[in-house]
């Protein structure tokens, strides 16, 4: 799948919540079955330091195609860190860099992404942008 | 007679829903609400009076500027400020507690001398005198606090020596809510030459001032966390002292006379005041003490400790939950974490049930890092808060906590 199509099963996904409490409560569970991320690399380098929550992200290219893995010490972060994951994570550094992540702001989580927030979303989202620009600099030119 | 139904009619604001339930505003911490009286006197000030203060010849500048200096009088009333003079009007505290770093700096600071802060401050009241050191090549001693947050006198006193030239402390430590033992370290200071200035952002607003008491050479505050307009503070600092201090910023309004041979600054308080200063807030400060006054203060203070005791009480019953910074010296405030949850989690989950508390470091760092946390949740009390938000505020950490565990 693209990840525009990922993007929109997502949505499609949250749409069936009218109400704020079944959405926070779906986005715990997905943040509950977030692929372990391993203790080892919750290293400084990996660390996004926020104000309000810490993401830890780290990235593997395998075959063409970069695979992260990421942390929160906050559930609701964690939620929406599994949600980039699931759109970003496996695809090409092309990929990665030409998409457009618009499935936040249409499932009303766009708040989690405010400059202001600190919670380390919107450098995570950076980050995974970086490194996709330094793989394809390391492994494809 | 202390009537909050009366008092919460006054701020419009308090009426209206968030996500669809009333609002419950428990961050007043971070800035508090605006009653009528205020919100009317800004309409007023840009409908009728507007104009650049002293400057001008004409009517309206010469009543901007009476305002302006009537509302430099009220604040000397509120604080009980000798003078006028001793009134500096600021953009807040974070810039009242920069001049002072920067002007006293300037005059009294030298390599190797020492200036006390305490480990519970926040921001504002760490990184100026880091800056100052820095500049100064003089050295920042912190008086350590202990495990409740509460600050170690003794060893206050041990840090406390001939090298001391000034000691900054918050009167109320604002991520815990902490009531400083100010009297006493004043009291101490006082035995030596060192100076003394309180970082008064979180006291202000809960408790009577007086600094002719005090006896503090130089008090901080902000108008938005006593129902003012935001962009304006206080900078009271003794005369004499100011007196001999150089300026901050230079610039029109702050001189006698400009040449390109010599410049000539102008008397206090106008000499730490460069620039237009914020005229229209600085009336809506005046405005909001007014309030603070016709409700009193006494009244207020009574209020608020029932809030605080009440929510302490009713919080500590909850499973898992830990307050940090338990004293019997506190005021208006509750900081707090929940076992087994995260802070941005409650917030994000209270914010939807339309109460609004402050998460995380609470710009104090310094105090996380002693109790070993990287945030909390911090619930805040104003005039205008009722013990029914606080059940409600109960009721929202309650239903957060089983959602996420």
């Amino acid at each position: 799948m693209t990840t525009e199509e990922i993007q929109n099963e997502i949505i499609e996904e949250f749409s069936v919540f009218d109400d704020w409490m079944d959405k926070y409560e779906y986005l715990i569970e997905i943040g509950n079955t977030l692929q372990p991320y391993n203790e080892k690399n919750k290293t400084p380098s990996n660390l996004i330091q926020g104000c309000q929550s810490r993401v830890w992200l780290d990235a593997e290219y395998k075959d063409g195609k970069i695979y992260f893995t990421a942390d929160s010490d906050a559930i609701i972060t964690k939620g929406i860190i599994a949600l980039l994951i699931k759109v970003l994570s496996g695809k090409t550094p092309d990929e990665i860099l030409k998409t457009d992540l618009f499935f936040i702001d249409k499932i009303g989580l766009k708040e989690n992404l405010s400059p202001t927030r600190a919670n380390g979303l919107i450098s995570m989202i950076k980050n995974m942008k970086a490194y996709a620009t330094a793989f394809k600099a390391k492994y494809e030119q | 007679m202390f009537d909050i139904e009366k008092i919460r009619r006054q701020f419009p604001i308090l009426t209206q829903k968030v996500n669809g339930k009333p609002l419950v505003y428990l961050d007043n911490g971070a800035t508090t609400q605006k009653p009528r009286q205020v919100i009317d006197i800004v309409n007023k000030m840009y409908s009728e009076y507007n104009s650049n203060i002293h400057r001008g010849v004409h009517y309206l500048s010469a009543k901007s500027t009476e305002l302006y200096e009537n509302a430099r009088e009220t604040v000397r009333k509120f604080i009980n400020a000798e003078t006028p003079e001793e009134i500096i009007f600021t953009k807040g505290t974070t810039d009242a507690i920069n001049l002072a770093a920067f002007s006293f700096g300037e005059k009294y600071i030298k390599e190797n001398d020492e200036i006390i802060v305490g480990l519970t401050e926040h921001h504002s009241n760490i990184v100026p005198w880091q800056m100052l050191c820095k500049r100064k090549k003089a050295k920042l001693k912190v008086i350590p606090a202990d495990e409740n947050g509460e600050l170690k006198f003794e060893e206050f006193k041990k840090l406390l020596g001939k090298k001391t030239k000034l000691v900054a402390f918050a009167h109320v430590a604002n991520s815990t809510g902490i009531i400083n033992p100010v009297e006493k370290i004043i009291e101490e200071t006082r035995k030596t030459e060192a100076k003394i200035l309180i970082d008064g952002a979180q006291a202000i607003q809960h408790k009577k001032i007086d600094v002719k008491t005090l006896d503090c050479d130089f008090y901080a505050f902000s108008g938005h966390k006593i129902y003012a307009e935001t962009g304006i503070g206080v900078l009271y600092g003794k005369k004499e002292l100011l007196e001999t201090m150089p300026p901050y910023q230079g610039g029109g309004d702050m001189i006698k006379s400009v040449s390109f041979e010599k410049t000539e600054y102008a008397d206090l308080p106008l000499k730490f005041e460069a620039g237009t200063s914020n005229y229209v807030a600085a009336v809506s400060l005046a405005e909001a003490l007014n309030f603070v006054n016709s409700t009193g203060i006494e009244n207020i203070e009574k209020h608020e400790s029932e809030l605080l005791a009440y929510a302490e009480e009713k919080l500590s019953s909850i499973n898992g939950l830990k307050i940090f910074g338990k004293s019997r010296n506190k005021t208006s405030a509750v900081s707090f974490n929940i076992k087994n949850t995260h802070f941005y989690d409650i917030g994000m989950i209270l914010d939807k049930l339309g109460t609004a508390v402050r998460t995380g470091t609470h710009c104090a760092e310094p105090t996380m890092k002693h109790f070993g946390i990287t945030g909390t949740v911090r619930a805040s009390f104003a005039v205008y808060n009722t013990f029914d938000e606080i059940d409600k505020l109960y009721e929202g950490i309650i239903k957060a906590q089983k959602m996420l565990s």
